[in-house]
């Protein structure tokens, strides 16, 4: 069914997204392509669109124009709706199955344990027995340096043990890449570390990660490649160190600039 | 105030209550908030008509009088060939009236679950019955059950309205004991102080009720 899969073929592939709120046009044309295992970083000013590529890889925004693919699954959203809203709605579905995510502001089911947060996907959605789904998500939960607080409901987390629990909960699907939406813009400073710690180790364990983000020196030490957009166009792309060391537009020198120096 | 007759009227209305009042109000209130959901979720559609005739059916609850409906269906529908039973004609009017005022609620409570907790059960891969069972409605019921409980006392006390269609509930017990002995205050007076107790009642329950659900809201 499937074709051989080419070496080099990137896990996931973006194309011509365009997007626009009303009058006002997020995306013009946003092209990128992750590797198997890479980290990618998304910055860019507020209104440059970084956040709505992101949400475009999972569907959570529907552009007008451009195709996304994520491993096997591609969905061209320029077809959709000639779809019908069934058959559309299902392609999204797909779409958004093959990653997990992270918001910035959480999102946590605030009914629910740390541990009923992480094992909700792969028990309700996944079908997946619930004693295994449990010792999964104690796992997981360890590895975010939680193994203690499985049964603390989100109300009694600190914000950054509350991120990590999101953390968890987007891995429990085994998603194929993990997106990150501003994972630490909503917290307080001293507990941006302890995330980053988590999000840090997670790629060195081999995840395909995109993260939309303002910290620049988890930038130059995770990621693989950064992308800056402004104006809903990717401006500058390229390795990390490249980009933000040595930035060839005047944009993204302008940017990173006021990002490190705000006075 | 003759006390034999509120010593011997205390029995009966007790009985009125029980087996007439409160089954009316419960199975009402049930059938009610079915209704509601569904009606609710309609609303809520991005199909135009399937949310317009939702619009229409919560309009025409709440802008006619319940006596009014209650007489339709008892008294009017028969012109149509339909002939109901003072007790189903009494439920199926309660229950349509309790329908779309609680369908307001269960909808707003419905939209004031934040759209993330929406995205978010989407990442984990659900569907919208899903998402809706297991993350929007258990925390839209928090937000609902104060409401809720209005239109569940206020039906309590609405269901007197049944004895003017041949309901013996306990409001027409009274009537009943009332009409030969002409001891009018006595009996409206027990009946109001009974449906005042059962409301207590209600309004104990919601207070527990909103403890238990409020636990995972505060630290």
């Amino acid at each position: 069914m499937t074709a051989p899969l080419e070496p080099t073929r990137p896990l996931v592939e973006v194309s011509g997204l365009r997007k626009s709120f009303g009058e006002n046009h997020v995306l013009r044309g946003v092209d990128a392509a992750v590797p198997t295992g890479s980290v990618t970083v998304l910055i860019g000013p507020s209104g440059s669109g970084k956040t709505t590529v992101l949400r475009c890889l999972n569907a959570l925004e529907r552009p007008e124009a451009g195709a996304v693919r994520v491993g096997e699954v591609a969905v061209d959203f320029s077809e959709l709706p000639s779809l019908g809203r069934r058959a559309a709605q299902q392609a999204e579905v797909r779409l958004r199955a093959q990653s997990g995510m992270v918001f910035q502001s959480h999102f946590l089911f605030p009914h629910r344990t740390a541990l009923e947060n992480v094992t909700e996907g792969p028990v309700v959605v996944q079908g997946r027995p619930k004693e295994q789904a449990r010792a999964e998500g104690l796992e997981l939960l360890e590895r975010v340096g939680l193994a203690g607080r499985a049964d603390a409901l989100p109300s009694q987390l600190s914000g950054g043990q509350q991120q990590r629990v999101g953390i968890a909960r987007a891995l429990a699907i085994h998603p194929q890449v993990v997106l990150f939406d501003e994972p630490t813009s909503a917290l307080d400073p001293e507990l941006v570390g302890e995330v980053l710690a988590v999000m840090k180790d997670l790629a060195e364990q081999g995840s395909t990660m995109v993260v939309v983000t303002h910290e620049i020196r988890f930038a130059q030490q995770v990621a693989d490649q950064v992308l800056f957009l402004d104006g809903g166009v990717v401006v500058e792309r390229g390795p990390a160190a490249q980009v933000i060391a040595d930035p060839r537009e005047e944009r993204t020198r302008r940017f990173l600039k006021r990002l490190l120096d705000p006075l | 105030m003759d006390w034999e007759l509120l010593r011997s009227s205390a029995w009966p209305l007790l009985q009125g209550l029980v087996l007439g009042t409160i089954p009316l109000t419960a199975v009402s209130f049930v059938v009610g908030m079915v209704i509601a959901v569904v009606v609710a979720l309609m609303r809520l559609s991005p199909v135009g008509v399937v949310s317009g005739a939702a619009r229409v059916y919560v309009s025409a609850v709440r802008g006619t009088p319940l006596l009014v409906q209650l007489f339709i269906i008892f008294y009017g529908l028969p012109s149509l060939g339909v002939t109901l039973d003072p007790w189903p004609a009494a439920t199926i009017a309660f229950s349509i009236n309790v329908g779309g005022y609680a369908a307001e609620v269960v909808r707003s409570s419905i939209l004031s679950v934040p759209r993330g907790q929406w995205e978010a059960a989407a990442t984990v891969g659900m569907d919208y019955p899903t998402a809706l069972r297991r993350v929007v409605l258990p925390q839209a019921s928090r937000i609902a059950v104060p409401p809720l409980s209005n239109t569940l006392i206020s039906l309590v006390k609405d269901t007197s309205l049944a004895s003017t269609v041949l309901v013996t509930d306990m409001f027409r017990v009274a009537q009943q004991i009332a009409a030969p002995t002409y001891q009018f205050f006595t009996l409206y007076g027990l009946a109001a102080l009974y449906y005042w107790v059962v409301c207590l009642v209600l309004s104990t329950l919601q207070d527990r009720l909103e403890v238990r659900l409020n636990r995972y809201v505060t630290a």
